[in-house]
């Protein structure tokens, strides 16, 4: 696999998604989550996904990040077809291009927000030092505090830092703020923003709150495993501007 | 109808299911362990009981020299005397033409064409013996057996120094004869002793026993106190050169019977108790987990208006149906263990019947304590739980709180990768939970060590005995003193190396009012073959003046080295002899005191004389030897230590393999229960973290890393503690009785190799469950993990 070579100026597609369809069997029923998905994600792009629950936006990260496979399809990682790797491939691919950001922030219980950042500079080629990642986020105070002893902001805030230490490729946030209030989302987004500015990295989110498709340079629209349409932005509006 | 609680249940069993059987196993283990004990226990005591009721085992027993028979009248009129049985009982070498060695065998006379008034036969084939016909036999079945001898044959022995053939006209076994030990050996050999029952014309005739006895037992009236009629007959017999009764419990056949016993209640009392407390442990982790996860439910069913009774009832049930699924497999594997032990005491030992029909108390006394003690040890957790509040319960516990220790100032930390030190902060974190692993593993390993190390004991207990204390390789006895001249005799038989004399005399030795009926050996000054061994100090000399005493003797009569100790002689001119106590020395035989056979003999006042001959022999010429021996007249005993040496490890290998395979299943279930239910909690409760690292791009091994490298540590922690409990725990067991008789010593001798076996055997053991949780590592569900809140 080659290495990312993000670029602002010409745009160039960091992810390509061709044809995508997934099925799941779930007892007797064939649940369709995908119905032929086509997708570019260009380098240093930030996108957000819209949709109804089942829409299939998490289905469509999930196989982006190299979690799951589709049924049908193909997708490439800087022209490299990723669908066809096998198991320890796709590790290495998580581990070395793709930042995962969760609703739940999946923290270690047991270890301090710095810790859970050196987790992940353990196994990179190329990270952060995780005490400056954490200062990206704003929680260069906090890195000797462990999850049970942060609010609920700060420990998604510890889950960015932990997802953009080690300088990904790709940034995928399934819903980032659907666990916290309004006042707590914003300051997440905008740490979510400031990666997207300060180090290139291309953002996918997802989220079923419209308001936040305003910092994106794309929304994309999904339903029933389909995507209805895509708008382009204008302007990105900052973060910080958003109100819900 | 099924209730919807009780549905629920059925389906948190389902989904718990591995850790329940694990769990079950155990506590089955523990189970079957006691009732395979109890049930073998009481299984042996009734057959026993039964047998010896039916075939009238004498009560008190005793062996005097040539004594008149018109005695019997003073005898009968002893206080609760009930029947008497007056007999001939001579030790003869019997001669079979396809066997090499001359065989041992005892000589008892019963009455011609009817059964003993006491200590009847079991007739197992043919008929007994009839009047006028001199040379009829009844002989032992396992004798018999073993040399393929049925009625119609015949067996050469040598009667009073006259070789003559007997005709065997039936089988039999006797409840004096359950456990068949010939002189001086360790362990009863079937091939090498025989009984031989001879009608008493015939041993009159043949011994110039007519109108004598030499052998006496008899029955007294229920509620006789035995003691007295002991001490009344030794007053009667005291003259008759009577080396003094001795009570049924004193009996040697009997004692070994009764000394099983003991093994079997000490085995009952000790290790279903490690089993129970194991599995309590267990459940209680697994029931406080599953609590934990279920806080929610636990909360809907409180806001629904289930009580706390019915809720703490609940999870009470679930103690219970696991419990009740161990006690089930645990009761028909200890029937089925039971029986099987039962059916090689029979082989083994010779019961014409056998009683199994387990009572029902081992089988409710193990459901009843396992029971209890599941319930006892979850009680705090169900409690918990009956007592959560709603509302609180409905919210998702807080993340556990994790501190910084000792750990983060020391230089290890900054060495340490994360993965690691999630690995020791979970330990730090849950250290009681950490330390029931390692107890509950090293339990695992003592058990192993416990089972194996039997080996290792009766290995140690042959070589102290075969080539420390007794290094002859050939040993004669004689039915009466001879003069020292025999050893000559002997010398000049072919192959015969070189001897030395021994004698052994029956005393009652005395010190302040504490007495031991045992015997003194009287060996030569410089004996090399016989030799007074410490286990510790090694070979001591021959005391030239006093007498030496085993340590536990010693303890028995509370004497020291300096002591003089009063030796009252039951042989001969029946002299009391105060000596001096010369030295004091552990062994793992028994009860043995030691003098210098010249001191011996000038003491009871004989010439110089021997009534063993011990010889190391040349084995180039061992076939001639023998046969010369099979003629040689005088001779009662001959026992050779090659022989000896061969059967005891065959025995031992044969009888010890059976319980040894048992105990190390159990072992391996304990082992792999803790290991297994160690590594599901830490599964589910980490499973979600495990993910995560997945997710984060950490390999399947690193994640199984994480997740086994837990238990791995608290395994090797376990691994030192739980040879050091195997060790403690064979202290508890070799002190406790029926280990330690008066027979003798069970040794604590635990070789290096079998703690070693134990650590590999139990590491399979968890390398077993290593390889079930590695399944299910591999086949982590990533994307449903991340997507629900625990």
């Amino acid at each position: 696999m080659t290495e990312p070579q993000p670029t602002t100026d010409s745009p160039h597609a960091t992810l390509r998604a061709e044809g995508l369809t997934k099925s799941y069997q779930t007892g007797e029923v064939e649940v369709i989550a995908l119905r032929d998905v086509a997708l570019d994600l260009y380098a240093g792009e930030m996108i957000v996904l819209l949709g109804p629950s089942g829409s299939g936006k998490s289905t469509l990260l999930n196989i982006l990040g190299g979690l799951d496979t589709p049924t049908t399809g193909h997708v490439y990682f800087n022209e490299r077809e990723i669908t066809a790797s096998d198991e320890a491939t796709l590790t290495r691919y998580r581990r070395d291009y793709v930042g995962f950001v969760f609703q739940f922030y999946n923290l270690i219980a047991s270890l301090t927000a710095r810790e859970n950042v050196a987790l992940v500079t353990e196994i990179a080629q190329n990270p952060l030092d995780p005490v400056d990642a954490l200062n990206m986020v704003g929680l260069g105070e906090r890195t000797n505090h462990f999850p049970a002893q942060l609010s609920g902001g700060e420990q998604q805030r510890v889950a960015i830092a932990r997802a953009i230490a080690k300088q990904p490729a790709i940034l995928l946030c399934d819903e980032p703020t659907g666990a916290l209030d309004s006042q707590t989302g914003i300051v997440v987004l905008e740490a979510i923003e400031a990666v997207n500015r300060d180090l290139g990295t291309t953002t996918a989110i997802i989220t079923h709150n419209t308001v936040t498709a305003g910092m994106a340079d794309r929304v994309i629209y999904l339903g029933d495993g389909r995507i209805t349409h895509i708008e382009r932005n204008a302007e990105r509006q900052p973060a910080r501007s958003l109100a819900w | 109808m099924v209730k919807a609680l009780d549905r629920k249940l059925l389906r948190d069993l389902w989904r718990l299911k591995g850790q329940a059987a694990s769990i079950a196993f155990v506590i089955a283990s523990g189970i079957a362990l006691l009732v395979m004990s109890l049930s073998t226990h009481e299984a042996l005591r009734v057959t026993a009981e039964a047998y010896y009721d039916r075939y009238r085992f004498g009560h008190v027993f005793a062996t005097v020299k040539r004594t008149p028979l018109h005695l019997e009248d003073r005898i009968k009129a002893l206080d609760g005397v009930q029947s008497v049985q007056l007999r001939i009982s001579m030790q003869a070498i019997l001669d079979l033409n396809d066997f090499a060695e001359p065989l041992m065998g005892r000589l008892i006379s019963i009455p011609e064409g009817q059964q003993p008034v006491l200590n009847q036969l079991v007739l197992r084939s043919g008929r007994l013996v009839e009047p006028g016909r001199p040379d009829e036999v009844v002989i032992n079945e396992s004798f018999a057996k073993a040399h393929g001898l049925t009625p119609g044959d015949t067996i050469d022995a040598i009667i009073n120094d006259t070789k003559r053939e007997l005709q065997i006209v039936g089988t039999a076994m006797s409840p004096e004869f359950i456990y068949v030990l010939s002189p001086f050996a360790l362990l009863p050999d079937k091939k090498r002793y025989g009984i031989l029952w001879m009608g008493r014309k015939a041993l009159e005739a043949a011994y110039d026993y007519d109108g004598a006895f030499n052998d006496l037992s008899l029955t007294v009236l229920r509620g006789t106190d035995t003691r007295q009629t002991v001490q009344a007959l030794d007053t009667l017999l005291a003259p008759y050169g009577s080396i003094g009764a001795i009570d049924r419990k004193d009996h040697l056949s009997n004692w070994f019977v009764q000394n099983e016993l003991k093994q079997h209640q000490t085995t009952a009392r000790i290790l279903p108790t490690i089993f129970l407390l194991v599995a309590a442990f267990l459940t209680n982790t697994v029931l406080t987990r599953l609590i934990t996860t279920e806080r929610s439910d636990i909360g809907l069913m409180k806001a629904f208006g289930y009580s706390n009774v019915q809720v703490g009832w609940h999870y009470a049930k679930l103690v219970m149906a696991i419990t009740a699924l161990g006690i089930v497999l645990g009761w028909g594997l200890g029937a089925v263990l039971g029986r099987v032990s039962i059916e090689t005491y029979t082989e083994t030992l010779n019961f014409p019947l056998l009683i199994y029909r387990p009572g029902p108390s081992a089988f409710v006394m193990g459901a009843i304590v396992s029971l209890s003690v599941g319930l006892l040890a979850t009680a705090r957790a169900v409690r918990g739980a009956a007592r959560l509040p709603p509302v609180v319960a409905m919210r998702p516990p807080a993340p556990p709180m994790f501190r910084r220790k000792a750990e983060e100032s020391s230089r290890l930390a900054t060495w340490l990768d994360e993965p690691t030190r999630i690995i020791f902060r979970q330990i730090a974190r849950w250290p009681r939970r950490a330390a029931v692993t390692v107890l509950g593993f090293a339990g695992a390993i003592a058990m192993m060590v416990l089972s194996l190390q039997f080996i290792d004991a009766l290995n140690e207990m042959a070589r102290s005995h075969f080539s420390e204390l007794q290094r002859e390789d050939l040993a004669l006895g004689f039915s009466d003193p001879k003069s020292s001249i025999i050893l000559n005799e002997i010398e000049r038989l072919p192959g015969i190396m070189s001897t030395e004399p021994m004698r052994i005399v029956s005393a009652d030795l005395v010190f302040e009012h504490r007495t031991h009926r045992g015997t003194v050996q009287g060996i030569a000054k410089d004996a090399q073959l016989t030799r007074i061994f410490d286990v510790w100090r090694g070979p001591l000399p021959v005391p030239a003046g006093g007498i030496t005493l085993t340590a536990r003797l010693a303890e028995k009569l509370r004497v020291g080295i300096g002591d003089d100790l009063s030796v009252q002689v039951l042989e001969g001119r029946r002299p009391t002899i105060t000596i001096p106590v010369a030295e004091i020395y552990d062994s793992y035989i028994g009860m043995i005191a030691y003098m210098e056979l010249g001191t011996l003999n000038r003491l009871l006042g004989d010439r110089p004389v021997t009534q063993y001959v011990n010889a190391l022999i040349d084995e180039s010429r061992r076939a001639e030897l023998l046969t010369e021996l099979k003629n040689l007249p005088a001779v009662s005993t001959v026992a050779l230590k090659s022989v000896a040496i061969k059967h005891f490890h065959d025995t031992v290998a044969a009888l010890m393999m059976i319980f040894i395979g048992f105990f190390s299943a159990f072992s391996f279930a304990l082992g792999f229960g803790v290991t297994y239910n160690a590594q599901r909690i830490a599964l589910s409760e980490r499973g979600r973290e495990l993910a995560t690292l997945r997710v984060l791009g950490f390999s399947r091994g690193d994640a199984l890393y994480i997740l086994l490298g837990e238990t791995m540590l608290l395994v090797a922690m376990a691994l030192p503690v739980g040879c050091l409990l195997g060790w403690g725990l064979t202290a508890l067991f070799v002190n406790a009785s029926g280990f330690q008789t008066e027979l003798m010593r069970f040794p604590l001798a635990i070789q290096p190799a079998t703690y070693g076996l134990s650590v590999v055997v139990m590491l399979a053991a968890s390398a077993v469950s290593g390889i079930a949780m590695k399944r299910r590592v591999d086949h982590l569900d990533l994307v449903a993990v991340l997507k629900t809140r625990e």
